[in-house]
């Protein structure tokens, strides 16, 4: 029975609203927008096949690779930064500024001085997304707490001790807080850096559907950089909830007291 | 303990300007050197001081203050659309069990769908109108707002309700006086959040698709081949991405100023 009720409460709403979308699409057929039925094969004739080994994968590596890349070295960065508090303000306001430009501005400046190319693509990811990691870190290591902190050097850790078992873990909350908005950013970077001069990737294919009146085949784009945003966000929470496995429990037990 | 501790915050947050100042100067030395001594391709990295100087041109230039007011223009109104719409509807599904069970996956679904996938869709509709625009930076900002307050209005008191119950205070009433000032600095949050994702996407909007703007003009100076000037329209967009932040925690700690989480800030 609770099993009928938590289905229930997972397809209702989704269901009316394809069928509210179905109905209106057969009412009042729009050029604008493909019916459910159409969208789906679209969707499959479209995305599997030549596509998805020619335009899809490589964005997806490029997307990968940027998001690895800011992940180290926003957490590497932020923890220099965080661990040294005059190196600290003497770079905050330089980096509140950074974090505040908009990332998709530097894509023009960087096509000029790096070219188009997979590597300028990488590099836009990591430069925007970078921020919330580093911000994050500096911000985690800061606020860890005092009492532990001299009670690790009182009992002799050394620094890579600290850091492993101190730092990391009290700051480990506010950086995963820090990669989930990398995440979003380095999605929308993924694709703008595909928009210019490329002929090739994700971006690049739905403008091109776009351009082209192909507009089953634009939605059916739409849908897989949906399901793209969707699989990070699924696959960042199993990770979340592992590493931070000890801290839910821990707020769990502090929430009940 | 405390004594010692208030005496070193306070003499380095006497320090902490100093050095940020001193930061950003030797930055921009360094960069003035970097380039002038040719490190760098003085093309690519020209001078701090004539990025500086060609940034002071824009602000007595008529014609800057126009894009600045499109953009401001764009990101205020899709802000203000997305927050409005999402604390009404984020009250409606927060303060009910069922409803938030019901739009629960329907929500965590469309959430993840980054906004710049609906660039074709905005050509399609409106072509390089600001609606364009305000389609990317409406859908982007309502999630985080919308979130946020079903967080907000799902963490009433349980024991603060029953009391407003028993004492007959009616529903508006207590949404009023208890779920509100509750969702309140959930609120606040999400509206700071949803501030810096539509500044990013009223400059991607402009950027890509072409609507008036700061974005715009980067992009045709892209075209033209003018880097200084590059530079100096990006120096602009970063500054008023710090504006906007200033402004938003100033008004944050205005409206939660009685809230605890900013009055133990403010105290210690």
């Amino acid at each position: 029975m609770r099993f009928f009720k938590s289905v229930f409460f997972l397809l209702a709403l989704p269901v009316v609203l394809i069928a509210l979308w179905w109905l209106s699409a057969i009412v009042n057929p729009s050029f604008f927008v493909p019916t459910p039925g159409e969208l789906i094969t679209t969707f499959f004739t479209t995305w599997f096949g030549e596509r998805f080994t020619d335009d899809v994968l490589p964005s997806l590596g490029r997307l990968a690779l940027g998001i690895i890349g800011s992940v180290v070295v926003g957490i590497v960065l932020g923890l220099l930064i965080g661990s040294f508090r005059t190196l600290r303000q003497l770079l905050e306001p330089l980096l509140e500024f950074f974090r505040a430009i908009p990332p998709p501005v530097l894509l023009p400046l960087l096509m000029i001085i790096i070219g188009v190319n997979w590597r300028m693509q990488v590099f836009v990811i990591i430069f925007g997304s970078l921020w919330p990691v580093l911000l994050n870190t500096v911000e985690g290591v800061r606020a860890t707490d005092e009492v532990q902190r001299d009670t690790a050097r009182s009992y002799g850790l050394g620094r890579a001790a600290r850091l492993r078992y101190l730092i990391l873990p009290a700051a480990a909350p506010q950086i995963l807080a820090g990669i989930r908005q990398c995440l979003s950013i380095a999605l929308i970077l993924m694709v703008i850096s595909e928009l210019w001069y490329t002929s090739s990737g994700l971006g690049f294919t739905i403008v091109k559907f776009q351009r082209d009146f192909a507009i089953p085949e634009m939605w059916s784009g739409i849908l897989v950089l949906g399901l793209i945003g969707l699989l990070l966000a699924v696959l960042f929470r199993y990770i979340e909830r592992y590493l931070l496995r000890w801290y839910h429990g821990l707020r769990e037990v502090q929430r009940e007291s | 303990m405390s004594e010692v501790r208030r005496l070193r915050r306070t003499s380095s947050s006497s320090r902490g300007p100093v050095l940020g100042a001193v930061g950003v100067i030797g930055f921009l030395g360094i960069w003035e050197l970097v380039s002038r001594l040719g490190l760098v391709d003085s093309r690519f990295v020209p001078p701090a001081s004539e990025v500086l100087v060609q940034f002071g041109m824009y602000v007595v230039d008529k014609a800057f203050w126009r894009d600045v007011g499109s953009t401001m223009l764009s990101w205020s109104l899709g802000l203000a659309i997305s927050v409005i719409a999402a604390t009404v509807l984020g009250f409606l599904i927060g303060s009910s069990r069922i409803m938030e069970r019901l739009t629960h996956s329907t929500i965590e679904f469309l959430r993840p769908v980054p906004s710049v996938a609906l660039i074709p869709l905005a050509v399609l509709l409106f072509g390089t109108q600001i609606q364009a625009g305000l389609l990317l930076i409406v859908y982007a900002a309502f999630w985080q707002v919308l979130l946020q307050v079903i967080y907000g209005a799902k963490d009433v008191d349980p024991v603060a309700d029953s009391t407003a119950r028993s004492y007959g205070l009616s529903r508006f009433q207590r949404i009023r006086y208890v779920t509100w000032p509750t969702a309140l600095p959930y609120l606040m949050t999400g509206i700071r959040l949803a501030a810096a994702v539509a500044l990013i996407l009223a400059i991607t909007a402009e950027l890509i698709i072409g609507t008036d703007g700061l974005g715009k003009q980067i992009a045709e100076t892209r075209e033209g081949g003018a880097i200084t000037s590059m530079y100096a329209l990006i120096l602009a967009t970063g500054l008023i991405g710090v504006a906007i932040n200033l402004v938003v925690r100033f008004v944050e700690r205005r409206t939660l100023a009685w809230h605890t989480s900013v009055r133990t800030e403010a105290a210690g």
